[in-house]
């Protein structure tokens, strides 16, 4: 057994994006002592690539917008599964955290009279996302990573968690490696906080970078937590579809924010052809009235492209499947028509859109302020995840907390656009504060020495086994293609049943991967052990998307295309049995507060 | 479709050698995709760092063709058709394995620089009031991804190695966006000038050249900076004036 380091925390965060940096800097401004644990280097986690916006009610453009509205737009999105509790903090105290950001550094976009400027998105009802260009994730990790280097806080760098470690029903600690030098290391913590991301590298086409591979969901299950509606998937509508390389990357919802439209083959705008009933009365009539909304005109509705994610992404995909896509299997995207209605339309593109600008000069030889851009759907977010309590995010695991998108409830069925941004620091400030709160009034745990050394044992049998055995990336790739032909934007029961099938057989093979080389910054040694996880989060996606028999959200079954009367009434529940077998039950929400439900009714007019 | 083949350096911390891997290239395909192809069918422990593969991150960060480059950004097709094409680590910062460096350097040089320290908000939400015009310049210097090309090509630390004395270009570009920022009332010139080594920069714009975000590195934060320290201690009245004052102190 190797000799291995051991290292002292009150408060350990597992992962570095905005949720995790915000939980450190919490933690560490309660005066714990904080261990900050990160798959890649510092600054590089998914976050960076969140291009739109953070939705925050600040009223600075729009002065009707308020904390209700976004309860209420938050709410609505996600058909009513969200977390209740949840949405109302987010709404409430999303604008704290973006001043908050400004404070420690952050330079938003600015209104005319020097505010911070908001954007329109999908769903939203009024511009709500304070942004940068269409680089506000970056901004937003930077902020955090140049404000927490100074906060005391110790990170490690390019290490992966393979286990939590208990003692008794609560968490003590954690057994990572050390990716760069391959060593091993065992973390004592009082509280942990996993703030890992998602899940979209279980799919082929994803705008997801390499790390979402469900670490977060998977370590939290095994722990005996409970995972909660891992069905909803949200594919973006707007991923770039060539060249073949590209496939996925993602396009910013910002483009049709600031007027970019939806076209098929044949020129057609059939966004306006499918504008569904609970959003008919704040949706525009003609592109005219969009074009006004746009500009600011508040007597305007918003556009059918600024419609909710999932309905957007299946509108393309009808247009594909009955022949009127674009030739490699998209629909246009244009924001350079534009150019017909202001002066300069090349300079504000590239102004408001430097990134798209710069992605497809150099991926796709387009230029976006001259011709339109070809796009499909992408697997983009998971609205499911670890199961948290509403204030503090603690699992049902003692001391195990989420913030992020590795929790779940605060979409519900499906996220809008830019409540992602606002969902990390507003849910990693208050996991980082309640897992302070958590670990000052505990003593240390005992770790169990031979627990660890089994998990060293497990993790290092795929060296042991070498590179004549199965190669995991050949698993990874097989099971990659199976959830995106038979779990993917269009789902029916036999080939979910299929899937299921495939990924049993795809973990004995899992167990039997192996690969050559040593442990030093050994990339398919690391697959093994992430393809652990990534079969974990599918089997738990396909079994819950197999049980919930209706559409909603991003949860699209063409056996069962309507919304179901029950649906509505229930999350679903996911747990390791005592057998280690994964159980799945539903479980009836939680009634909502007569005030919160009131909110929504008066924003229904 | 085409076979093209790659000159990969291989090795462990600074040992190594290049070894030849030909694979099947089609349209679009960038030098990231071609190194996980090569993973996938005859190399599993190809050490590569990366990311988002969408040129947001910068992680990819390698010499290809001898050029700092991000692997996820350079297309295959706009290399030069003779085969092979070499790719290899940065090699301004310490090896670590095959295509990767140590590059935990630079976030060691950014904990010694002063952060942020803004004035008293003047909007009683506790916000700002800043013009679009007063930031555009800081706006484009938190474009930076932290790849390190400008560090990798900057010859003050590829040739001579003065990695304790000069903070590089990529934090300079990070002083710079302080120093600028409208509401920061931090002061980093003295540190800039005494200890971080702003003086060794002699305006090559190799740095300029290689940053993948195009932020003019050279002529909208080097040079400002440079003449940011003239002013303050070279101006001749000020120089005066800060010995009298100086003197009087004592």
């Amino acid at each position: 057994m190797p000799e291995i380091a051991k290292l002292e925390h009150d408060v350990l965060v597992i992962g570095a994006g905005g949720a995790g940096l915000r939980a450190a800097i919490a933690a560490a401004a309660a005066g714990v002592k904080v261990g900050l644990i990160t798959k890649s280097l510092l600054g590089k986690a998914h976050t960076v690539m969140a291009e739109g916006g953070m939705a925050a009610a600040m009223a600075n453009v729009d002065d009707r917008d308020s904390w209700k509205v976004h309860f209420a737009d938050t709410m609505r999105g996600g058909q009513y599964l969200n977390n209740w509790r949840m949405a109302e903090l987010h709404a409430k105290e999303s604008p704290d955290r973006v001043r908050e950001l400004e404070a420690w550094g952050a330079l938003f976009d600015r209104t005319k009279d020097g505010g911070i400027l908001q954007r329109n998105f999908g769903g939203h009802r009024y511009p709500r996302l304070a942004h940068v260009g269409d680089r506000t994730g970056l901004e937003m990790i930077r902020t955090l990573q140049d404000h927490g280097v100074h906060q005391g806080i110790d990170v490690h760098m390019e290490h992966t968690v393979c286990t939590l470690l208990k003692d008794g029903d609560r968490v003590c600690g954690a057994l990572s490696y050390d990716r760069q030098k391959g060593e091993f290391k065992l973390f004592h913590a009082k509280a942990i906080v996993l703030a890992t991301g998602g899940v979209g590298r279980a799919f082929k086409i994803t705008s997801n970078s390499w790390e979402y591979t469900g670490d977060g969901q998977a370590l939290a299950y095994h722990a005996g937590a409970e995972l909660m509606d891992m069905e909803f998937v949200q594919f973006h509508p707007t991923g770039m579809v060539w060249p073949p390389s590209v496939k996925g990357i993602l396009v910013t919802e910002g483009v049709r924010g600031e007027g970019g439209v939806l076209r098929n083959k044949d020129g057609k705008r059939f966004m306006f052809d499918d504008i569904p009933d609970n959003y008919k009365n704040q949706t525009a009539d003609s592109p005219e009235e969009g074009w006004r909304y746009v500009l600011g005109d508040k007597s305007a509705r918003r556009p059918p492209e600024l419609l909710t994610r999932d309905h957007v992404a299946r509108c393309i995909q009808r247009e594909v499947r009955e022949g009127r896509g674009s030739p490699h299997g998209g629909v246009f995207l244009d924001i350079a028509w534009i150019k017909e209605k202001i002066p300069n339309a090349a300079e504000h593109i590239k102004k408001k859109l430097p990134s798209m600008y710069h992605q497809f000069m150099a991926l796709a030889d387009i230029d976006i302020t001259k011709v339109p851009m070809e796009v499909g759907p992408t697997t983009h977010y998971i609205m499911g995840g670890v199961r948290v309590d509403g204030d503090s995010q603690m699992t049902s695991v003692p001391g195990l907390f989420a913030a992020g998108e590795v929790a779940a409830g605060l979409h519900g069925a499906n996220r809008l656009g830019g409540n992602s941004l606002s969902d990390l620091v507003v849910f990693g400030k208050r996991a980082g504060d309640f897992a302070a709160e958590f670990a000052k009034k505990q003593g240390a745990g005992k770790i169990n020495q031979a627990e660890v050394d089994e998990h060293i044992r497990k993790a290092m049998a795929p060296l042991e086994r070498g590179s004549s055995a199965e190669s995991p990336y050949a698993v990874q790739a097989k099971l990659q293609d199976t959830m995106q032909d038979l779990v993917g934007i269009v789902r029916r029961e036999g080939e979910m049943q299929k899937a299921l099938e495939v990924i049993g057989d795809l973990k004995k093979r899992a167990v039997n991967a192996g690969v050559g080389g040593g442990r030093v910054y050994n990339p398919g040694w690391h697959t093994c052990i992430d393809l652990a996880n990534l079969l974990t989060v599918s089997e738990a996606i396909a079994k819950a998307a197999l049980d919930r028999k209706e559409s909603r959200g991003g949860h699209f079954r063409d056996d069962y295309p309507d919304k179901s009367t029950d649906g509505g009434t229930y999350n679903s529940i996911i747990k390791k049995g005592p057998d280690g077998a994964m159980q799945l039950q539903r479980r009836p929400l939680t009634p909502m507060p007569e005030e919160l439900k009131q909110i929504i009714e008066d924003q229904k007019k | 479709m085409s076979k093209v083949t790659f000159r990969i350096w291989r090795g462990d911390s600074g040992q190594g050698e290049f070894k030849d891997y030909t694979t099947e290239v089609t349209e679009g395909m960038v030098v990231l995709d071609a190194m996980h192809q090569i993973q996938a069918e005859n190399a599993q422990d190809l050490a590569i760092r990366w990311n988002c593969k969408a040129g947001k991150c910068g992680s990819c960060s390698a010499e290809i063709n001898g050029m700092p480059k991000l692997m996820c950004m350079t297309q295959i097709k706009q290399l030069p058709a003779e085969n092979p094409i070499t790719v290899e680590p940065m090699r301004a910062f310490p090896h670590m394995r095959d295509l990767v460096s140590d590059v935990s350097w630079n976030f060691e040089v950014k904990k010694k620089i002063k952060g942020f320290s803004p004035k008293k908000a003047d909007r009683p939400d506790g916000t700002w009031t800043m013009a679009q015009s007063d930031i555009d310049r800081p706006q484009e210097f938190r474009k930076c991804i932290e790849c390190f090309l400008c560090q990798d090509v900057c010859h003050v630390l590829r040739d001579h190695h003065k990695h304790d004395e000069f903070i590089g270009p990529r934090f300079f570009v990070y002083s710079a966006a302080l120093e600028m920022n409208p509401i920061d009332e931090g002061d980093r010139l003295a540190d800039l000038k005494n200890q971080q080594g702003l003086g060794y920069c002699n305006i090559t714009k190799c740095c300029t050249k290689v940053c993948p975000e195009h932020i003019h590195i050279t002529d909208n934060a080097i040079i400002p900076l440079k003449e940011r320290i003239v002013d303050e201690y070279y101006d001749p009245i000020k120089m005066v004036a800060n010995f009298l004052f100086k003197r009087g102190k004592k």
